[in-house]
């Protein structure tokens, strides 16, 4: 299946209806195997709604959920709202940047690993806690951060 | 599924609920809230069921997979009924334990009891348990009873009663009337009085009107919206109901965040329920009221928990503020009269419709009427979300609910209000907590974020945090926002790098005016409140950070060194 497809597909999901663009972006992202919006998906898009091109991309840039690059197999999701970081979330960041060679909305060359910071998933109790493939880490430090990502090296 | 046509067969529905349900029964009630869920409770739960099964009770004892208790710090958590037995921190291993012992023979484990540091004894029933005492449940509890994926949980405890109420025999006039005499304030942040919203609304006429219920919640370290959506949808999917009905709404939206997954499958699936009952679609309940609601989720942008800014997002455009001078009462969605209400907001309205806005208004302060519920986090020993009367003190939450500071470190402060709230000091601990009083203290309500903070915790960092938050999620419109952040951020990593200068205190005062005065939205209208406070009460930990070169918490790293020298 072509990557244009998937835009034609989600579009007609929608009724071509142009009202419905972020619900469509979030779609498009969540069936692109590495989790991203790739321009042509975004041209074909813009094409199917009678938009302009930028009219999405000003709604693809603007929310946080959107990825214009490809994301890895597991995206780590770093916890650093508030009562992580008064925990100590910053310094399991530098922990993780380290760990994996990039730092804070990168992506391993291998397409293994992304690190996204995220602001309070809700599980304060457990914090410094990381989402990871929806799987919870909570009371991370330094020493369980190297164990957990053996686990989906 | 037949679908009920009137409150008398509502009401025949609700026996058929209730009968089904025999209150005696043995039943273990697991929390399943997402910080249970992090907690790894669906293994206790298939595992309580495979237990069961193994010792031929599982016809005699079900397992009710329930939203969240409030009780994070503990979890998993569940509770056993009809004597209400609390076993906090369940693992696998216990499980065989609980069936054969508790469920067999009425033995309690002792082990998995809430052990109470202050008397040092074990204490058996949830309800004795310091962190739930001292709360008042209203909204928040009935989480604790039922599945969220079954209407008819929901229907057995009372539910929909008070949209009964509404369509059966009072005139919309009515319902605004009622809900304005109970002064319920708005739960989101802001503290607008619901009733004057709702109105404003009802005045004008238009064919097509909307409700909107906000469930964008972004203060990290608040949850408490997401717990209601995920344990109790229908409470909000009612109070939407009544709302809509009061105003003249045919139509209602929830935006609720992408991050929730679970707070989206468990309203999809109330709404589907709802929806195959007949109570919402067209002619509800024979009333001749027609309405639905539809889910918009979220793009992940903070600023979209401004109204207009929500608005905005729902109709696919990016999530920027509009100028106000034209009120959502008059032109909101789609340029139609909306009314808009956070979700604990709307979870207290059929309570006010069934127990009367008299009763409502006997609950919290003259200004500040009914419970709030805080997500109490940060250095605290019992971590989680706590329902109480407005008009307590911080001193009651923090100590008596939450048990003190973690590691009996000493108390510093307590950051209320979100990213752009404040944080208050341990002189003022014994100030009642209301929408007022807080704002007195130069924090806010906020949607009810507690974090509190210890000795450990450096106040020029927390601001530092918090305008850095606050600056990468401004929407960018206004220069004084979206520039005037950037430089208090800048000026406050100077100091928190040692390099900042007296002068740098007076700079941060003098640009806080601008960027409160000259900014569009909420956002940046509250924005600099983080640095103001701790200026106001922290003064002394900025001068350490300038004039030694010092950080007396030890956590700003470029000053660490200096700190032990």
């Amino acid at each position: 299946m072509s990557a244009e497809k998937i835009s034609y597909e989600v579009a007609a999901l929608y009724d071509n209806n142009p009202a419905n663009l972020i619900a469509m972006l979030q779609e498009i992202q969540k069936r692109n195997r590495n989790h991203y919006l790739p321009r042509p998906e975004l041209e074909a898009l813009a094409e199917c709604l009678k938009i302009a091109v930028a009219k999405v991309y000003r709604i693809a840039t603007f929310f946080k959920a959107f990825n214009l690059e490809p994301k890895g197999e597991h995206v780590i999701s770093l916890c650093v709202g508030t009562a992580c970081h008064v925990r100590g979330a910053d310094k399991i960041l530098t922990a993780l940047e380290g760990e994996l060679g990039i730092v804070d909305g990168g992506t391993t060359d291998d397409l293994k690993f992304s690190i996204e910071t995220v602001n309070c998933v809700g599980a304060c109790a457990l914090g410094p806690v990381a989402v990871i493939d929806g799987d919870y880490f909570g009371e991370l430090d330094g020493e369980k951060l190297p164990e957990i990502l053996r686990r989906f090296r | 599924m037949k679908k009920i046509e009137n409150a008398a067969q509502l009401d025949a529905y609700r026996q058929d609920c209730v009968a089904e349900r025999d209150p005696d029964r043995a039943l273990i009630a697991v929390c399943t809230g997402t910080g249970c869920q992090a907690h790894g409770c669906d293994n206790v739960v298939e595992g309580l069921r495979r237990e069961l099964a193994a010792a031929g009770l599982d016809d005699k004892v079900e397992v009710k997979t329930t939203g969240c208790h409030g009780y994070c710090e503990k979890g998993p958590l569940a509770v056993i009924r009809p004597e209400g037995i609390l076993y906090q921190r369940v693992k696998e291993k216990h499980l065989a334990d609980i069936v054969a012992k508790t469920i067999a023979k009425g033995e309690v484990l002792d082990k998995l009891l809430f052990f109470d540091p202050a008397t040092k004894a074990r204490i058996k029933l949830e309800k004795d348990v310091p962190f739930y005492k001292l709360q008042e449940r209203l909204v928040f509890g009935d989480n604790a009873y039922i599945d969220p994926r079954s209407i008819e949980d929901y229907i057995g405890i009372g539910g929909y009663k008070a949209l009964a109420k509404v369509l059966a025999g009072m005139a919309a006039a009515e319902v605004v009337a009622e809900v304005q005499a109970a002064d319920l304030r708005g739960r989101g942040g802001g503290g607008f009085p619901t009733g004057r919203k709702w109105a404003a609304a009802a005045r004008v006429e238009s064919e097509v009107k909307y409700v909107i219920c906000n469930a964008d919640e972004g203060d990290p370290g608040a949850y408490m919206d997401r717990s209601l959506l995920e344990g109790n949808p229908h409470a909000i999917i009612e109070g939407m109901m009544i709302g809509a009905f009061a105003i003249g709404a045919t139509a209602g939206y929830v935006y609720v965040r992408n991050e929730y997954p679970q707070a989206v499958r468990n309203l999809q699936c109330a709404l589907d329920r709802a929806r195959e009952l007949g109570l919402l679609g067209a002619n509800i309940l024979g009333s001749g009221f027609n309405f639905d609601i539809h889910i918009s989720k979220g793009g992940g942008a903070f600023v979209c928990g401004e109204s207009s800014a929500l608005i905005a997002s729902i109709e696919g455009e990016v999530g920027e503020p509009r100028a106000k001078h034209i009120h959502m009462a008059e032109s909101g969605l789609w340029g139609k009269p909306t009314v808009l209400n956070n979700v604990e907001t709307w979870a207290n309205v059929p309570l006010i419709i069934n127990r009367g806005a008299a009763w409502y208004k006997g609950l919290g302060t003259e200004k500040s009427t009914g419970t709030k519920i805080f997500s109490l986090v940060g250095k605290v020993k019992n971590t989680g979300l706590v329902e109480v009367p407005m008009g307590i003190s911080l001193r009651e939450i923090i100590f008596d609910i939450g048990g003190g500071i973690a590691k009996n470190r000493a108390f510093k402060a307590v950051q209320t209000g979100g990213p752009s709230g404040g944080c208050i000091p341990a002189e003022h601990l014994d100030m009642p907590v209301d929408f007022d009083a807080l704002a007195e203290l130069g924090s806010m309500m906020g949607s009810g974020g507690m974090i509190v903070m210890d000795d450990q915790t450096c106040m020029v960092d927390v601001a530092k945090y918090f305008v850095g938050f606050l600056k990468g999620e401004s929407c960018g419109k206004c220069t004084t926002c979206r520039e005037g952040l950037q430089r208090m951020y800048e000026i406050l990593d100077k100091i928190t790098s040692g390099t900042g200068t007296p002068a740098d205190l007076e700079l941060l005062e003098e640009m806080a005016p601008v960027i409160q005065q000259a900014s569009m939205c909420g956002l940046g209208k509250t924005a600099p409140n983080p640095v103001l406070s701790t200026l106001r009460y922290f003064r002394d930990e900025y001068l350490a950070h300038i004039n030694e070169k010092r950080c007396p918490a030890g956590v700003c790293k470029a000053l660490s060194a200096a700190t032990q020298a």
